[in-house]
């Protein structure tokens, strides 16, 4: 009888069938490095950075898409894997532009290198995510010096014509996590692998910029790139994962309710990501929910009460204001009772503010004339 | 909802009826568009070949105002062939023979004659929905926003309890709501007819139950009158004192130039809101509100579930919270309200007295939110409702409804039908979304959606401007020439003041509800032609 048992790096771990090396191995907090690798999506093996050693085989194999078995020996951390791991890290470092400190191509060259980037990128500063990229990340942990290859100038002009995402195909990896998040994840179907070999590129239908494909802009393949090739441009170069702190709590549009994690840097949100692993919306989020959260900080913001006086308002003090609220509304009661007042509520705001207000008409005003848009 | 969001994904069928997910409820769409890659069936009732009517296995494309005689008619061959479920019927429900009676007449042929659609595709469908159980139905505003929105409620409801589809997860009636915060209005007792939990104010026991809670006396004893009446006593008088708090009602609804009257008309009247907007143009006093993510509170959404909100930056100049102002003008009524905290109200007020939330304390929604009913604070909570057949009421009751036309339906002098609803990038009338940077490039204007037949019988360009008009008002708006709309329709957003839907559709309600007809009145489209 199978006993649905593996061995990674000298532990026995316990796995269900189905699983993969690189579940099985999570399940127990071994930590397989992964690029390509989309939790919920059918996985590719396309970055080959999970490669790991299984005695028998000899080649390595990416922990990914490989199937656990029984009686498995696998090594996560074998010096044949590390070896791997870092020439496919060169490789990928070596892809296009990846102008952060680790990349210390042509070393007494990097300000020249630096120099050129910032050229190609338009702008002054650094790549958009420096801090917050995965192959970064790796590249330190496994201190890859990739001055083997000569790195190759992009191919592609950044897409800068839409709104709300940044494509600089000068920093894709080509790992297809945005293909997947698009496809299999939010299923809009608007960009997909297209060209090949040199001139390999992730491409919209006829190749078009995403403002004129069936892109809707939910942004989850931003949110799925583990490198800076997708960008929020309402947040790049604004954004820097150690200014900001994150506050969980629910987008303010439709009914779905989706948990947002607010990125707030200087007391103002600078972005918006969905939080991972979160009922309802498993991370996932929608155009108005990734992109419309500056209407806050509008110059036209409501910011002081209101009295009309003539063909206009003038300002008033909040004692003023709801003063002369309460003295009408006493007035109106008295006169014609209370049925004579009437409110209707938000639907947008919180609960405890319709509470309040219902409240304030049954008890204080003592009329059940209160309503809200519910049925529309 | 009966059921939750984290059933679409593995659920093996669906029909989703009036709803046009994949804008207005885009998150919710993508879970359902999971598992109808991995196999599950989907039936998209809508006069519209919508997005996701792009992806079913069937689109029905039922005329707008026609559910009821499309659900009886379903109703009526799954009586017929036996195809229902005999079991849940006899155990689980009442008044099936009222129901058997009601819906005989609706013959497919009859009802193909009302929704325009084959008899057969009706057949086709009532074999597939009893070939696959259980059955997921979503709707959304296309069945509510009629004249016979409840009677669309109740039959879509029947249509369920007849499959045996209630009380099972992966099943039930999901109305996708609307707001992020419609269902926890509701549920706080923003509503004429009771209080929170939906405890109703003309029990006695539940009125002293709140006079102890709030320290007063006397609550008042009869249900309160809706938001159309509220509008209608503007002019009559019969209101003198009207609050509006977040609602910008001048452009929400129908029939713009009627509603700008009412408003008008106000006596005295207080606007609470976070932008000066349309309504505010009639207000005597307008008071200053925090926004999302300016205060904390709770949200709940479509599927029961009480999530936190907090905050992440502070209010502008002199903006308070919603709560605070409400609790000082209490006070000014001599009622001094302990609560001084969202937090506070909620845990000392709101869950000690609905039953439902009992159980659901701030302490216990730090991370995923819990759903209600959640009598007491073991309770985890409850994904899908009337588990194994046990309703609420005890016994399922069928409630036969009887079709009936839109208020006003096309003729010869206004030939088209309007219907109306909300498109991805914006949200309601866009203070919010049209206030986000980016959004408005996505989209920045409304248009009119018409099919490329009436396009080529009135001789309209795509892109170019038209006239729409109805018995209310007109306006100029582009025209949009697309193949998802169906010939005989125009189909308009209420995104944009100019051209917003709302200057053209029919102020006629559902006599139950009080819910206007936006998805349908009769229109016509001229070409405005050389100036």
């Amino acid at each position: 009888m199978s006993e649905n048992k593996l061995v990674i790096n000298g532990n026995e771990v316990g796995f269900t069938p189905g699983q993969t090396i690189l579940e099985a191995a999570g399940a127990v907090n071994i930590s397989i490095p992964t690029l390509c690798h989309l939790k919920g999506t059918s996985p590719t093996g396309t970055c080959r950075i999970c490669l790991v050693e299984v005695a028998g085989s000899a080649s390595l194999l990416t922990a990914c898409n490989t199937p656990a078995a029984d009686g498995m020996q696998v090594l996560t951390e074998s010096p044949r894997v590390v070896e791997a791991r870092r020439l496919v890290l060169e490789l990928l470092l070596s892809s296009g532009n990846h102008n952060c400190a680790v990349h210390n191509a042509h070393a007494g060259d990097w300000t020249d290198y630096q120099m050129g980037v910032q050229q190609n990128d338009g702008t002054d500063a650094l790549c958009p995510v420096w801090g917050d990229c995965r192959l970064q990340d790796l590249a330190f942990r496994y201190q890859v010096k990739s001055n083997r290859f000569v790195p190759r100038q992009g191919a592609y002009p950044t897409e800068l014509v839409n709104p709300l995402i940044v494509r600089d195909f000068s920093r894709c990896i080509l790992c297809g996590r945005c293909v997947q998040a698009c496809n299999e994840v939010q299923v809009n179907r608007a960009i997909q692998f297209g060209n090949h070999g040199d001139q390999k590129k992730i491409v919209t239908p006829g190749d078009r910029p995403l403002k004129e494909s069936d892109c809707v802009f939910c942004g989850e393949c931003i949110q799925a790139c583990p490198v800076g090739a997708l960008v929020e441009k309402k947040a790049r170069y604004e954004w820097r994962p150690w200014k900001a702190t994150t506050v969980r709590t629910t987008c303010p549009y439709c009914g779905v309710g989706c948990q947002q994690l607010l990125h707030v840097q200087d007391g103002r949100i600078v972005k918006v990501t969905g939080v991972a692993g979160a009922e309802p919306n498993q991370g996932r989020l929608c155009v108005k929910g990734r992109f419309g959260y500056d209407f806050i900080y509008s110059e036209e913001r409501l910011k002081t009460p209101l009295i009309r006086e003539k063909d206009g308002f003038r300002e008033a003090s909040w004692d003023e204001a709801l003063d002369l609220v309460a003295a009408r509304f006493k007035q109106i009661i008295a006169e014609s009772g209370p049925d004579a007042v009437a409110g209707v509520s938000c639907a947008r705001s919180i609960n405890e503010d319709s509470y309040n207000m219902q409240k304030l008409f049954r008890a204080a005003f003592k009329t059940n004339n209160i309503d809200h848009c519910a049925r529309t | 909802m009966t059921n939750s969001f984290n059933e679409f994904a593995r659920a093996k069928m669906f029909m989703v009826i009036g709803s046009n997910m994949t804008e207005a409820h885009p998150v919710a769409a993508t879970f359902l568009k999971n598992a109808v890659i991995k196999g599950a069936r989907l039936i998209v009732v809508d006069p519209r070949r919508h997005r996701l009517a792009e992806m079913a296995d069937l689109h029905v494309p039922i005329k707008v105002g026609s559910d009821i005689a499309f659900l009886n008619a379903l109703m009526h061959v799954l009586i017929a062939e036996k195809w229902y479920d005999d079991k849940f019927v006899n155990s689980c429900t009442v008044d099936f023979d009222k129901l058997a009676a009601a819906v005989t007449r609706y013959t497919p042929e009859y009802a193909a004659d009302i929704c325009g659609i084959p008899s057969e595709m009706i057949r086709d469908v009532a074999r597939r929905i009893s070939s696959i159980k259980p059955m997921m139905l979503c709707y959304t505003l296309g069945i509510t926003e009629h004249t016979c929105g409840t009677h669309n409620v109740m039959s879509v409801a029947n249509l369920q309890m007849m499959l045996g589809n209630m009380g099972v997860a992966c099943g039930g009636v999901n109305p996708l709501r609307g707001q992020n915060n419609v269902q926890g209005a509701c549920d706080m007792g923003a509503l004429p007819n009771v209080f929170p939990g939906y405890q109703r104010v003309t029990d006695e026991a539940i009125r002293e139950k709140f006079e102890r809670a709030w320290g007063v006396d006397n609550l008042p004893y009869a249900n309160g009158i809706m938001i159309p009446e509220m509008m209608h006593g503007l002019v009559s008088h019969k209101i003198r004192g009207f609050y509006i708090f977040g609602e910008n009602l001048a452009n929400t609804e129908p029939d713009i130039r009627k509603v700008e009257h009412e408003l008008a008309s106000a006596e005295f009247l207080v606007v609470q809101d976070i932008f000066p907007n349309e309504t505010t143009r009639f207000a005597h006093v307008v008071l200053p509100a925090a926004a999302w993510s300016e205060n904390d509170g709770t949200f709940t959404n479509s599927e029961r579930r009480v999530s936190r909100v907090r905050t992440a930056s502070l209010p502008p100049g002199e903006a308070k919270p919603n709560w605070w102002i409400f609790k000082q003008i209490a006070r000014r009524f001599g009622q001094e309200w302990a609560s001084e905290s969202a937090q506070e109200i909620w845990d000392n007020e709101v869950s000690v007295l609905a039953p439902q939330l009992c159980g659901i304390k701030y302490r216990r929604i730090d991370g995923n939110g819990l759903q209600w009913p959640c009598p007491d604070e073991e309770h985890p909570g409850t994904c899908f409702l009337h588990k194994d057949g046990k309703f609420t009421c005890g016994l399922g009751i069928f409630k036969p409804a009887e079709w009936t036309p839109p208020a006003e339906v096309p003729d010869e002098k206004y030939p088209l039908v309007l219907s109306t609803g909300r498109r991805l990038a914006h949200y309601h009338t866009r203070t919010q979304t049209g206030r986000c940077e980016g959004l408005n490039d996505i989209l920045g204007e409304e248009t009119a959606d018409i099919s490329p037949l009436d396009a080529q019988t009135l001789g309209i360009d795509h892109g170019e401007i038209v006239r729409v008009s109805s018995r209310r008002g007109a306006i100029k708006i582009k025209a949009n020439v697309t193949g998802q709309v169906p010939k005989g329709m125009v189909w308009m957003a209420f995104h944009f003041r100019e051209a917003n839907a709302n200057w053209l559709t029919n102020a006629a309600f559902d006599n139950i509800t009080m819910t206007a007809e936006y998805k349908a009145c009769a229109v016509r489209i001229d070409k405005i032609g050389p100036a």
